[in-house]
């Protein structure tokens, strides 16, 4: 077996091991183990991927796998990566394996979290080495519907509409996906690869259909203006591991999916529609990081932010240019990295405080300062401090926005940028109410310090976000080399 | 002679429902509780022994025409109804043994099954109006079955005289066909079936016939009340392999005659598509009872059914008969789950379900499976029906109805998940305690999940349908 499948055929045999354990610690040590494995195995395709690269392979994909599947359908299991995708399997490997041990201390049903939780990152594994259209999508669905068990059994507050809400809007988005799929696959000589029908050229006509359903189908997804509603909602509600997984993994999906999917496969459509997207995401930019002033609870605080962040990776892809795509792929990892830690902490309050309403915390630097400390980096990440990956991300998409001598385009750029000034205003409101300050609640002084899985959960996907600040070239080579046929594409349209 | 055994299923079919009258006679008050092992065991057997090759051919003129696609869908309906009996076995035994009416159950039942074999495999007209009424009438008798219940016995009379409005008209509709093209044979009807007035009447007339069968909208009304009042099992029946054979007979007999008439059967199919999936999904959202829910759910899948039909070319038979299979095996499931509770509690309520996965775990799976493989959610089979579905439509350039077709699929979602709900977000003070299944009804469910799991990601299966439909 090739070493990508492994990589979804492990969590598919941790799942049926999973089915057949009753002891609820076992169940725990086989989820962590199996997770373990698997993110040596992300590790292994990195490493692969690195060397290959290095010793002069160019193509455009690597360690592909092509088995046909329904043959009369020309529908293939076909995988295989370049360098963005390494990059995203690396984010979830960490925010799986982060979010498995966030969730050690699940009691209700423990042993039927771990399985949705796995089945979720299955489809997420599956979704991103995936190269025909078909197989992508189906993963896509695979990686969804566990939301729907995971909010509604383990969630907090109201959230079977939260569940039923975000089930119904994702899948919504996925119906419209898939006439764009199909759309896609009759249009370009009946094929689902990828690498077929970038070079098929479908018809402008069609294009001009099929680009925006999916790119609104993938970009609901991603939270993208307007269609980001059930963000709030379904993050609010989520347990900790799922809000972890879904913000920082999931939603990268959707975001993933419109770059590699709605612009690299049509890319005149997107040329040609760049400006009303970009509009789009400049006002989540903004909207979101307002949003998140106005809110007292610190999960909703923290799906605003996404909201904003999110908007910032669909704002760097329609620049259209390389700087900026890097910059947004850049952002989907670094986001990714810093919503799970925010939501690992929140959670880990949460479990203590017993309350997620920023005023009425207070001083908890000093009761619990390892959280806290965490949470004032991850904090600065967010607002794009130099020295953290926040910063990389935003200025490659914002000097690959300002390439653009557009007037509208500098208009949206301007906007966008401003933004990051809303987002140091509700970054720094939390960090001083909730951390600074004196201790407003007797019984907050003798709260509980964080055990040992919550701080190895945090500080595995902490790291990686100050190495990145630290040295992003390395992420940096690894995502441009693999830019160059998307740009290609793009800036060679018929415009 | 040796022509006859092309008729070879028909005829071990009436062997056991001949069969089973002697063996009615045979045993004794005390032994009648062992019909359900023998009707099963024998139908278990003639199951696996469709399995064994058939030739092709036709017989009686041209009346009887059996080829290997025909002899499959029989083998599909067999399986589904083998599933079936496995899963009422627990039904038959305690209810019905010591009340003297077991056999007629299974002899009735075959019966019907007969019809359907009729119904596929006729040649003509005549013979095909034979099979659907050996297939309607004793199933009014089913419908029926439980003459304690008021209820059941409306149904029953609702039913037939529903059944009997819809062959009358379809009936008209073929004697007009006869009067235009002088001829009751498919094959000679396909020659001299022109688009006139008068045969776009007649064609529609048949078709709405074969509609009530499927029960699409607008002729769907009979559908919940029937099923509601039924025992289990025959709304199951009804809803899975009634009309399974429904469908097949449709597209088989549009293939034969329809191919000049694309014009008037088209748009027909087009509108009632959208109507079926719009109108069953919108009913089946405020649905409380069980039963009523999936009989509109069931009616809104007969909508996405005819997306396939109005491809009309091999890839969308391959689709329609590859759905169907993928159907029956999900419905099973759901209906085999609401049958075993239902018989072992007496609660048909969606409320009723809360909770249903902390008590009996098992159970509350196989539902879950068969209610995301009706949803059409990866990576169970239902998903790849419905995209095949779509795939076929889409491949005619009918974009409108394969958008309709998803929202309806969203649409449909929400309502599984309500079922969803109930059984693992909801916890109940009186849930349903847990109990265990005899082994047969264990049986039956786990074919029916392994039904689920399999077909879809199973490659060999759709390649084979279609295969069978190119020739």
């Amino acid at each position: 077996m090739d070493i990508l499948s492994l990589l979804v055929v492990i969590p598919m045999l941790t799942v049926f091991i999973l089915f057949f354990v009753k002891d609820m610690q076992m169940v725990r040590i086989i989820a962590a183990a199996g997770m373990f494995v698997e993110t040596i195995v992300t590790f292994f395709v990195t490493r692969n991927y690195v060397a290959s690269r290095g010793s002069g392979d160019t193509s455009e994909f690597l360690m592909t796998k092509d088995f046909t599947w329904f043959e009369s359908l020309n529908i293939h299991y076909f995988v295989g990566v370049d360098g963005i995708a390494v990059a995203m399997l690396l984010l979830t490997a960490i925010v799986l394996l982060a979010g498995i041990f966030i969730s050690w201390n699940i009691e209700d049903l423990t042993r039927e979290f771990y399985i949705s939780l796995i089945i979720l990152g299955t489809g997420v594994f599956g979704f991103f080495i995936s190269l025909d259209l078909f197989t992508m999508f189906l993963f896509y669905e695979v990686a969804v519907i566990p939301m729907y068990l995971l909010i509604g059994i383990w969630g907090t507050g109201p959230k079977e509409y939260a569940a039923m809400k975000l089930t119904l809007m994702l899948m919504g988005a996925s119906a419209m996906l898939l006439v764009a799929i199909l759309g896609i696959y009759y249009f370009s000589g009946q094929t689902f690869n990828m690498q077929e029908i970038a070079h098929a050229h479908m018809p402008i006509v069609a294009q001009r259909f099929f680009f925006p359903m999916a790119f609104v189908g993938f970009g609901v997804l991603g939270a993208l203006f307007p269609f980001h509603t059930w963000s709030p909602d379904g993050h609010a509600s989520a347990p900790t591991a799922v809000s972890m997984l879904h913000a920082g993994v999931l939603m990268k999906l959707g975001t993933y999916g419109a770059f590699r999917v709605a612009m690299y496969l049509m890319p005149d459509a997107a040329n040609e529609m760049s400006t009303f997207f970009m509009g789009l995401a400049a006002i989540g930019v903004i909207y979101g990081a307002f949003g998140a002033i106005r809110q007292t609870d610190l999960k909703y605080i923290n799906a605003y932010s996404s909201v904003s962040h999110l908007g910032l990776i669909f704002f760097g892809m329609m620049a259209l240019n390389k700087t900026a795509y890097t910059g947004a792929v850049l952002q989907m990892i670094s986001h990714g990295l810093m919503t799970a830690v925010f939501f690992a902490l929140i959670g880990m309050l949460y479990g203590r405080t017993h309350t997620r309403d920023v005023r009425k915390m207070g001083g908890l630097l000093k009761v619990l300062p390892f959280i806290a400390v965490v949470y004032m980096i991850i904090g600065m990440a967010s607002l794009g401090l130099p020295g953290l990956s926040g910063f990389v991300a935003e200025m490659h998409i914002f000097v690959g926005a300002f390439q653009n001598p557009d007037t509208i385009h500098r208009i949206f750029s301007i906007l966008a940028v401003s933004a990051i000034v809303v987002t140091a205003v509700y970054i720094l409101r939390v960090v001083g109410m909730m951390l600074m300050g004196p201790i407003k609640h007797q019984e907050f002084e003798d709260l509980p310090k964080a055990v040992w899985y919550e701080k190895v959960g945090a500080l595995l996907v902490l790291l990686p976000v100050m190495a990145i600040g630290l040295a992003p070239n390395w992420l940096v080579s690894l995502i441009q080399d693999s830019l160059a046929p998307i740009v290609e594409q793009l800036s060679h349209s018929g415009y | 002679m040796n022509n006859f055994l092309l008729m070879r299923d028909e005829f071990v079919l009436l062997g056991i429902i001949l069969l089973l009258l002697v063996v009615e006679i045979l045993l004794t008050d005390k032994d009648k509780k062992n019909v359900v092992g023998i009707a099963t065991g024998l139908f278990a057997l003639h199951t696996a022994f469709g399995f064994m090759p058939l030739g092709e051919g036709s017989m009686f003129g041209g009346s009887f025409q059996t080829t290997h696609l025909h002899h499959n869908m029989k083998n599909i309906l067999n399986v589904g109804v083998l599933i079936l009996l496995l899963q009422t076995w627990t039904w038959a035994r305690v209810k019905w043994s010591n009340r003297n009416r077991l056999t007629e159950f299974y002899i009735i039942l075959f019966s019907t099954v007969l019809g359907m074999y009729y119904m596929i495999s006729a040649g003509d007209f005549l013979m095909f109006f034979l099979g659907l009424e050996l297939a309607s009438l004793p199933v009014a008798g089913l419908v029926a079955f439980d003459l304690a219940k008021k209820r059941s016995a409306e149904a029953g009379v609702k039913f037939i005289l529903m059944a009997g409005v819809s062959s009358a008209v379809m009936l008209f509709g073929i004697s007009l066909i006869y009067g235009i093209t002088g001829s009751i044979y498919f094959t000679e009807v396909a020659q001299s079936f022109h688009l006139t007035g008068l045969s776009a009447i007649a064609l529609l007339m048949f078709m709405s016939g074969l509609a009530f069968k499927i029960s699409l909208v607008p002729f769907h009304f009979w559908t919940p009340d029937v099923y509601e009042g039924a025992p289990v099992p025959v709304s199951s029946f009804l809803s899975v392999i009634s009309k399974a054979a429904a469908v097949f007979a449709m597209i088989l007999i549009l293939f034969q005659i329809g191919k000049g008439m694309t014009t008037v059967w088209k748009p027909a199919l087009f509108w009632l598509a959208i109507l079926t999936m719009t109108v069953g999904n919108l009913f089946a959202l405020r649905q409380k009872n069980m039963k009523r829910f999936l009989a509109f759910s069931s009616v809104a899948q007969a909508g996405f059914i005819l997306m396939g039909i109005l491809a009309f070319d091999e890839m969308g038979l391959t689709s329609v008969i590859y759905f169907s299979a993928i159907y029956i095996f999900s419905n099973l499931a759901t209906f085999g789950v609401v049958q075993v509770i239902s018989l072992k509690t007496g609660k048909e309520q969606m409320d009723d379900y809360n909770g249903l996965y902390r008590t009996n775990p098992k159970l509350a799976l196989v539902m879950l499976l068969g209610l995301f493989s009706l949803a059409g959610i990866p990576p169970v089979a239902g998903f790849f029906g419905k995209f095949f579905l779509f795939m076929s439509a889409a491949a005619h350039n009918y974009y409108l109805l394969v958008i309709i077709g998803v929202i309806n699929v969203t649409i449909s979602l929400y309502y599984y998940l309500l079922v969803v709900r109930a059984m693992f977000l909801r916890k109940s003070d009186k849930p349903i305690a847990f109990f265990k299944n005899e082994w047969p009804v264990q049986i039956g469910l786990a074919l029916s999940v392994i039904g689920i799991l399999v077909l879809g990601m199973y490659s060999p299966f759709y390649e084979y349908i279609l295969q069978l439909a190119s020739n």
